[in-house]
């Protein structure tokens, strides 16, 4: 239990540092960098909370693909890469406002609604997070929305390639 | 464990990813800004499905990625034509509805 905390305190501090390097980075391939920290970190919470087969798509998916197409879509628009132009608008107190204004009323929420509520680690948690039960429930009881979400990736397939391409 | 200590992680996350999607110029940083977003979203998924001990929770999370990566297919090739047509990933520049 002790270790786990510790874990999970070592990595949270890791992804807020690094959440916090995604939104303020002047260069656009360090913060594409960050980014991956960020997902690097919570697929290691996953991984404490026995969740393994998410941690491994988390890894493949965000980190494996999503990341290259980002830094991809950074190589084509030719984005500054040092202080030619501000990648952040001039006046940014607003946007801080919100975020500061909507993180306040979550830990409030959170804190009233949960605060007291903890997680059983136990060996039972190790059975849901299984790859095989995972498999099982999207293949039962979740197979209609993930053939929908098969047809939506075709989608997207085919309107990125309609939008990207030269004609 | 407590549950509370995911939560404002994943809150933390969330808003930083608000603070990005406004603060941002470029549109490369603004999805990257709302890919840490839907990451939170993730987080808070799986946390609950731990504290619930119930595996729908992750099947949601595994769609949320799924749908996450179409995402970022489909808005880096507008930002790619707005690029295109504009020649600066600027999101400011891109003020006007014709072409």
């Amino acid at each position: 239990m002790i270790a786990q905390q510790v874990a999970f305190w070592i990595i949270a501090v890791a992804m807020a540092l690094a959440a916090i390097g995604v939104v303020r980075s002047q260069n656009v391939v360090h913060a594409a960098l960050y980014l991956v920290a960020v997902l690097a970190g919570s697929a290691a919470q996953f991984l404490l909370l026995a969740a393994e087969f998410v941690a491994w798509v988390q890894v493949i998916v965000y980190i494996g693909a999503v990341v290259v197409l980002f830094l991809f879509g950074i190589m084509l628009t030719r984005a500054p890469m040092k202080g030619e132009t501000s990648l952040d608008y001039a006046k940014r107190w607003p946007a801080a406002v919100a975020g500061l204004f909507v993180f306040g009323i979550f830990a409030v929420l959170t804190i009233d609604a949960f605060g007291a509520k903890k997680i059983k680690l136990d060996n039972e948690l190790l059975v849901v997070g299984n790859t095989a039960t995972v498999g099982a429930d999207v293949f039962r009881t979740y197979v209609l929305p993930f053939e929908v979400v098969s047809i939506l990736l075709l989608a997207a397939l085919v309107g990125a390639v309609v939008l990207a391409r030269r004609d | 464990m407590y549950l509370n200590y995911l939560l404002i992680l994943a809150a933390f996350l969330f808003c930083c990813g608000i603070y990005g999607v406004l603060a941002r110029r470029n549109g490369v940083m603004v999805l990257l800004s709302v890919e840490l977003m839907l990451n939170a979203v993730n987080l808070n998924l799986i946390a609950f499905s731990a504290y619930r001990h119930a595996v729908a929770g992750q099947v949601f999370a595994l769609f949320t990625i799924t749908i996450a990566a179409a995402e970022v297919g489909v808005g880096l090739a507008i930002v790619l034509l707005l690029y295109r047509n504009l020649r600066t990933p600027d999101l400011d520049r891109a003020d006007q509805l014709k072409g």
